[in-house]
């Protein structure tokens, strides 16, 4: 008995510093409507703050307490420059670009982190005053536990207070159900944006803070916070602070619990439970319809047309181009030009679901990924021939997003986005812990083409013509019935509807069609690499595609090419440097604050005159 | 004869405000019924009710005979009904020919087709739609860059494209010119004669609604107010009070 009440207690410790994480993140997002991806990075930051500083203060139990809201204040106000200094000025670009600068925040905080405080994990202070156990019927939970399990309904109560009892939650409330509204009663936002956001960075801070004790200090923790985030916010429902708490606990017992059933595979777990609930109420436990009305403009709209003949002669050169270049370019330039390719495909299929499909998604990496994982294992358990992998890879992508697709389309804008990022987590997870069956970390090595394509040349070729004939098709799809109809559902749902398209299922379908074509990119990359590792599903990898989407434009369907040589050329170019995500992140903020409308965007605005077709 | 749309006893309240109230009436092939009432009597919650965006709380709705609550918006029209918007809904990255496509594409059941190129699919029907709706010289425009009026026209112009039995048009003739909402309401009238279907409109401009409605229905606060001929509810003393001092 004692043994159960204390695992249920640890599940509730568990969930504070979740809680205190997703509430920040709820808040931040329903007043600015930001998805600040650097939320768990100002949680990471939260527990090496706290740990440099009481590391320097003298032990006591009221200076931990000190450090620990030190470190949250530390937090916040970081919080607030970010706002200031650099997400003021993207509020009137579109709302994607805000996120990518918040995922350069992430890379730039990854690389500082490990600067000050190096790569090792650091093992956290115990609480002075609060190290010892606590017997329950013959089980012992530590007495830190204790505190943590009345942290988190603390601040829930200072939280409710703030909202409903202060002008300042009145204001937060309203610009959360109705920004126009907010700003027509005079409300001050530039303030209000500051506050909300050095409450939400500091709410993130204290969770790595208060954590601290118990799970030390590393720097995965970001992503993995972030991931776990989400989940919360999604089954909570968004906006909704006391859904928040609810999900974190649920997730928290989740995981205590599941630990004794299913040591291998609590994120397994977390994904059922969230698919439950998704599937019985869509918008969380305590989120409405209402609040998803005012969405996210996923991407600006703006009229597609067939190439004119001149882009047309420009699309051939390049193609000429592309035959001729095992002539003159060396083994080295080869494989980059043939990556380039395969991440263009990949690219091109999170393209085809963002800008006409309207759906965003930042779990695109479970498609590659898969792809390149279900080719890497048939070879490696069923000694596939390379040409059957390639083909099944897909289709078995294309039955994954099938089945996560079915949960996400129920969901829009960026709630949509955040269960792909959710079900991506997931999908990493189980190949990262299931080590017996995938590799795990180790990853599954030796998986090389078939004889007659193992030649150099022959496999670029090889590449070449598959991811090609991909993107050609993919955009060839935009022009048919199917691509209209998904710029329809895009465009108006209400309008969609009343003429007949069954929007859900068309959804569905893009949603399928988007994966199966990443999963053929990761089917072919798994043959030029030789090797697969879950890196390739990881978060980051879902960033890297969408941020090739975003440098080469999203107005485009030049842009995921364009985008994608960019990207692996800037990253060709910096991996080699020690602190390069540091650059990379610089890069992408720069990028976003001086050019928003992406590489070919700009290149339209200024040159596009001389493409069009005269009439 | 069974009717072409018949409405008994239709409620529907969003928390304390009863939008529509226990509403019945009908409306018969070759018809035109406008319903008329004050700002927030009601009109297009009970649109949206018979196309199917909305459930009622009770009452139910037959489409020739055939019970329509619950079903989606999407199968209603399968039925036969075209609507337009009183805030008008378009594809906005689409040209005003693209968009009077599409609708096409999906009555001809190709709107999953992956195959062909939308370029030359319904052309000569979608400019026969266009020029019947008197929009066919902005086809080549961005529905997004259009003025209200004209999006209003591109509207009816899709929700004719399903060869409707009922249309359903919420203010069709709003933001044009005077003259122009007579020309238009006459293309209706010829529309609904002609192909014998019934058509459901209200509207905000008098002028408008006596001069092409058969019979006309007046809403207050979700409620039947009157109901009869041009005549009839001009004479009507209840409509007089509900409008008095809203319309001049
Ligand atoms: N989705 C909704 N949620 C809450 N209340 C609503 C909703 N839709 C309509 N209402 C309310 O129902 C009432 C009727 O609205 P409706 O839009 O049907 O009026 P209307 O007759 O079309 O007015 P108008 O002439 O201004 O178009 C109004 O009081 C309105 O506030
Ligand atoms: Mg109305």
């Amino acid at each position: 008995m004692g043994f159960y009440i204390v695992q249920f207690l640890t599940g509730l410790s568990d969930a504070s510093a979740l809680f205190l994480v997703a509430c920040g993140l709820s808040l931040i997002f329903g007043v600015t409507r930001i998805v600040n991806f650097a939320h768990g990075s100002f949680y990471m930051v939260g527990a090496y703050a706290a740990y440099a500083i009481i590391s320097y203060l003298p032990q006591s139990p009221f200076l931990f307490w000190v450090g620990v809201l030190g470190a949250a204040l530390v937090v916040g106000v970081f919080g607030v420059l970010v706002e200031t200094l650099l997400l003021r000025r993207l509020y009137h670009a579109p709302e994607l670009f805000l996120l990518v600068a918040t995922f350069g925040i992430v890379l730039i905080l990854q690389d500082l982190t490990r600067w000050l405080f190096g790569a090792e994990d650091l093992l956290g202070h115990r609480a002075p005053g609060l190290a010892g156990s606590v017997n329950i019927m013959g089980s012992l939970i530590p007495q830190y536990d204790l505190a943590l399990i009345i942290i988190a309904p603390f601040i829930l109560g200072v939280i409710w207070l703030l909202l409903y009892r202060t002008r300042w939650g009145v204001l937060v409330r309203a610009a959360t159900e109705d920004r126009e509204m907010a700003g027509a009663l005079g409300v001050n936002q530039a303030t209000l944006y500051s506050t909300v956001f050095f409450l939400g960075s500091f709410l993130a801070g204290l969770g790595g803070a208060i954590q601290l004790p118990k799970g030390g200090a590393d720097l995965l923790m970001d992503m993995n916070i972030i991931a776990a985030a989400f989940v919360v916010v999604v089954v909570g429902g968004m906006g909704s602070i006391a859904g928040a708490y609810l999900a974190a606990v649920i997730i928290g017992e989740l995981s205590s619990f599941g630990i004794l059933v299913f040591p291998q595979s609590t994120l397994v777990m977390m994904f059922l439970v969230m698919a439950v609930v998704l599937v019985v109420r869509p918008y969380g436990l305590y989120g409405n319809a209402e609040v998803h009305e005012h969405g996210f403009e996923a991407v600006s709209v703006s009229l597609l047309q067939p190439a004119s003949k001149k882009l047309r002669c420009l699309g051939l050169i390049l193609l000429i181009g592309v035959a001729c270049m095992p002539l003159f370019a060396g083994a080295f330039q080869l494989v980059l030009i043939t990556e380039i390719a395969i991440f263009s495909l990949a690219g091109m299929s999170l393209y085809f679901m963002m800008s006409p499909g309207g759906m965003l998604s930042f779990g695109h990496a479970a498609f590659f990924g898969g792809g390149a994982y279900a080719a890497a294992l048939m070879v490696h358990y069923l000694q596939t021939p390379m040409e059957l992998a390639i083909c099944f890879a897909p289709l078995l992508t294309g039955l994954l997003a099938l089945i996560i697709g079915w949960f996400c389309v129920r969901l829009s804008g960026v709630y949509l986005a955040m269960l792909t990022l959710a079900f991506a987590q997931i999908c990493w997870s189980i190949v990262f812990q299931w080590g017996g069956f995938t590799g795990g970390d180790d990853g599954i090595l030796s998986i090389w083409p078939s004889e007659w394509a193992s030649n150099k040349v022959v496999f670029y070729y090889l590449t070449m013509i598959i991811c090609i004939g991909g993107i050609l098709s993919l955009r060839y799809l935009i022009f048919t019935p199917f691509g209209y109809a998904m710029r329809a559902c895009r465009d108006s749902a209400l309008r969609a509807e009343s003429i007949g398209i069954n929007i859900r299922n068309h959804q569905w379908f893009a949603f399928a069609i988007a994966g199966g074509f990443a999963g053929l990119a990761g089917g072919i990359y798994v043959f030029s690499k030789g090797s697969v590792f879950p890196d390739e599903m990881a978060i980051p990898r879902s960033f890297d595609f969408l941020l090739m989407v975003l440098l080469g434009g999203v107005d485009t369907i030049f842009g995921p090419i364009v985008g994608s040589a960019a990207f692996i050329w800037l990253h060709d170019k910096i991996s080699r440097i020690d602190f390069w995500q540091f650059i990379l992140g610089s890069i992408f903020i720069v990028l976003v604050v001086a050019f928003p409308q992406g590489i070919v965007g700009y290149f339209n605005r200024r040159f596009g005159r001389y493409f069009v077709d005269q009439t | 004869m069974t009717k072409l749309l018949q409405v008994n006893n239709l409620s529907r309240s969003f928390g304390g405000i009863t939008a529509v109230d226990r509403l019945s009436f009908d409306v018969e092939a070759g018809q035109i019924l406008a319903m008329i009432g004050p700002n927030g009597a009601g009109k297009s919650t009970c649109f949206n009710l018979i196309n199917g965006q909305l459930r009622p709380d009770h009452g139910s709705i037959k489409i020739c005979g055939q019970e329509i609550v619950g079903l989606a918006p999407r199968h209603v029209w399968k039925l036969g009904v075209g609507r337009t918007f009183q805030v008008t809904s378009t594809f906005a990255s689409m040209t005003v020919l693209e968009n009077v496509q599409m609708a096409l594409m999906s009555y001809h059941k190709l709107a999953r087709s992956p195959f062909r190129k939308v370029r030359h699919l319904f052309i000569d029907e979608s400019m026969d739609l266009l020029k019947l709706v008197g929009i066919e010289d902005q086809s080549h425009r961005v529905c997004g860059l259009l003025s209200y009026g004209e999006l209003k026209r591109v509207e009816l112009g899709v929700a004719l494209t399903n060869r409707p039995k009922l249309l359903l048009m919420d203010e069709p003739t709003a933001g044009m010119e005077p003259s122009e909402r007579q020309r238009l309401m006459n293309l209706i009238s010829q529309i609904v004669r002609n192909q014998k279907i019934g058509a459901l409109f209200t509207e905000h401009d008098m002028d408008v609604v006596f001069t092409h409605a058969d019979r006309i229905i007046v809403l207050n606060r979700g409620e039947l107010a009157a109901a009869g001929t041009p005549e009839e509810v001009r004479e009507n003393h209840k409509v007089q009070e509900i409008y008095l001092g809203i319309t001049a």
